[in-house]
């Protein structure tokens, strides 16, 4: 059967040219970078080449990349670090409605140790206002938390003139991104964007799962996630996982070398799968901001019918994508980023995200279009709420 | 994650569709994640002739609302009404744990169409003898 991989946004499939680069240190080149010995100083090196690689794409100093195990960990180090090492200056936290669930529970967790967060409205496209930051931040703000677009929708957030904002401030207050979504998409500087800590995730980029980095502005304070022996600079305690962070390293170096072509591409095939869902199907809503967004994003809901049937009815045609219908989720809640921009519940019910990617045809693209139309009208036939031509 | 029984129901449904003179009809919204789901019978000499559904919501929901038309059609009122939420799963060959919930809108939605049908058969027969 003919196979669509279209949940980008979720994973990305190892490149051949990661996987080359990783294979060796499972086997011979097998040691741990702690040791002085030759196998030491070999992991040692390869470690920071992977560093220097993902620095670059990011526009860093290698010294202020330090690896996690993935976006997930570089979220809670960030926010958990952040609050834990300047409390005493103030325990207030300013983050958005629709981020990560790495950064929504991780702040959830710090309410109940007594900091105060403030969860920023988005409009109906999912933008936060740089005011509504600005407004917010009172005597006790240590950070905002902000993620750079969203994973969901695509909506790419305003980072760099709220960096700007917060810049212009008398008092030092922390400025993080989750930039999982971005990086390797659309062009990331950590000094345009005016962040002191960005996490990264290697999987979205055609990397390793497990594997991330947060980005560490030199001069900041904050506590180490993980304590116990001496890596990464005393911050990251835990021995390194050497081909996961060579596996980064490479996946870095292709994605900026072919971040431009890429973006291209994929916006091209974006708009077209935008465009002519819009034409096939009726009573369609397109969710994100229409140019705003990431090249690879398309996330639309389909009125009177459900996601999780939809995506089963896909898959049955090798098609794999992805819904925030509550049906889908496990809380069996409609996702929170759907609701914050403003869909009634059972509109968000009928979400569907198609995220592109590198291997993705023009021929895929017509593949879909060819398809989805047919199975949103069998849901649509079957549905109590579909207007039925009598009038019901 | 579902089973065979759930994937076929799913993609090859029974009996969905609405009847325009139905003797009863019932519509039952799912508390848990916000699905709706619609059933309508005709009825003859207290057997359930015929049984259409509608349904919004998620494969589980799709396939234990047509297996629940399927299990009655053809069945007195009385049977009908003996069929449990935890029949209809198990006829499909069981639901994951998460879904549960989805098979108790089928067995509702029939019995709340039941309830409608002897509700206006009451209010006919009081009709007649007046
Ligand atoms: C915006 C965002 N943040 C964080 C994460 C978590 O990253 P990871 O899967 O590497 O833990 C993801 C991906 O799932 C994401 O999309
Ligand atoms: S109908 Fe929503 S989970 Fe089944």
């Amino acid at each position: 059967m003919k196979r669509v991989y279209m949940d980008h946004a979720g994973t990305t499939p190892v490149r051949r040219e990661v996987l080359e680069a990783m294979l060796p240190y499972f086997t011979e080149r097998f040691g741990n970078a702690s040791t002085i010995y030759f196998y030491g100083r070999e992991a040692k090196s390869a470690i920071e080449e992977a560093r220097e690689k993902v620095a670059h794409l990011i526009g860093a100093d290698p010294r202020e990349v330090f690896f996690t195990a993935g976006g997930t960990e570089s979220d809670n180090w960030a926010i958990r670090g952040i609050a834990h090492a300047n409390k005493e200056k103030g325990k207030h936290i300013i983050t958005s409605s629709i981020e990560h669930h790495a950064v929504l529970h991780t702040c959830e967790d710090l309410e109940k140790e007594g900091f105060k967060v403030t969860y920023l409205p988005v409009d109906k496209y999912g933008l936060v206002k740089v005011e509504d930051v600005m407004n917010a931040i009172t005597d006790e703000t240590i950070l905002v938390t902000i993620m750079h677009a969203n994973n969901e929708i695509g909506t790419i957030e305003p980072i760099a003139e709220i960096g700007k904002a917060l810049k212009m401030l008398d008092r030092k207050i922390y400025f993080h991104t989750d930039a999982v979504q971005t990086v390797g998409k659309i062009p990331v500087n950590v000094d345009e964007l005016g962040v002191d800590l960005l996490s990264i995730s290697a999987h979205k980029i055609y990397g390793p799962k497990g594997v991330g980095a947060l980005y560490i502005r030199k001069g900041t304070k904050i506590k180490p996630f993980m304590t116990g022996g001496a890596q990464e600079n005393k911050r990251r305690a835990g021995t390194e996982n050497v081909p996961g962070i060579v596996g980064f390293g490479k996946a870095a170096e292709l994605a900026e070398k072919e971040l431009m072509e890429q973006y291209e591409k994929l916006s091209y095939l974006r708009d077209k799968l935008i465009k002519g869902i819009m034409e096939r199907i009726p009573h369609v809503i397109l969710n994100g901001h229409p140019t705003q967004r990431l090249p690879h994003n398309v996330n639309v809901c389909f009125k009177y019918i459900e996601g999780e049937s939809l995506l089963l009815n896909l898959d049955m045609k090798g098609i794999c994508a992805s819904s925030g219908s509550a049906c889908t989720s496990g809380s069996l809640e409609p996702s929170h980023v759907l609701l914050a921009i403003g869909l009634p519940h059972e509109i968000a019910h009928g979400s569907l995200r198609l995220t592109l990617g590198r291997d993705n045809t023009e021929e895929d693209v017509d593949y879909v279009l060819e398809v989805l139309p047919g199975i949103v009208e069998k849901l649509r036939s079957m549905s109590p709420l579909f207007p039925s031509k009598g009038g019901n | 994650m579902y089973s065979e029984k759930v994937m076929e129901h799913f993609t090859n449904p029974r009996n969905v569709g609405e009847i325009p003179d139905a003797d009863g009809i019932g519509e039952v919204g799912n508390p848990v994640c916000g699905d709706l789901m619609k059933i309508y019978i005709k009825v003859k000499d207290n057997v359930i002739e015929d049984i259409k559904f509608k349904t919004f919501g998620c494969g589980a929901a799709i396939a234990t609302s047509s297996m629940v038309t399927e299990m009655v059609k053809g069945k007195t009122i009385d049977e009908a009404l003996k069929v449990t939420n935890k029949a209809v799963a198990d006829a499909l060959g069981g639901l994951p744990p998460v879904k549960m919930h989805c098979s108790n809108l089928a067995a509702d939605a029939l019995h709340a169409a039941i309830e409608d049908y002897k509700r206006k058969k009451e209010r006919k027969d009081v009709a007649e003898q007046k």
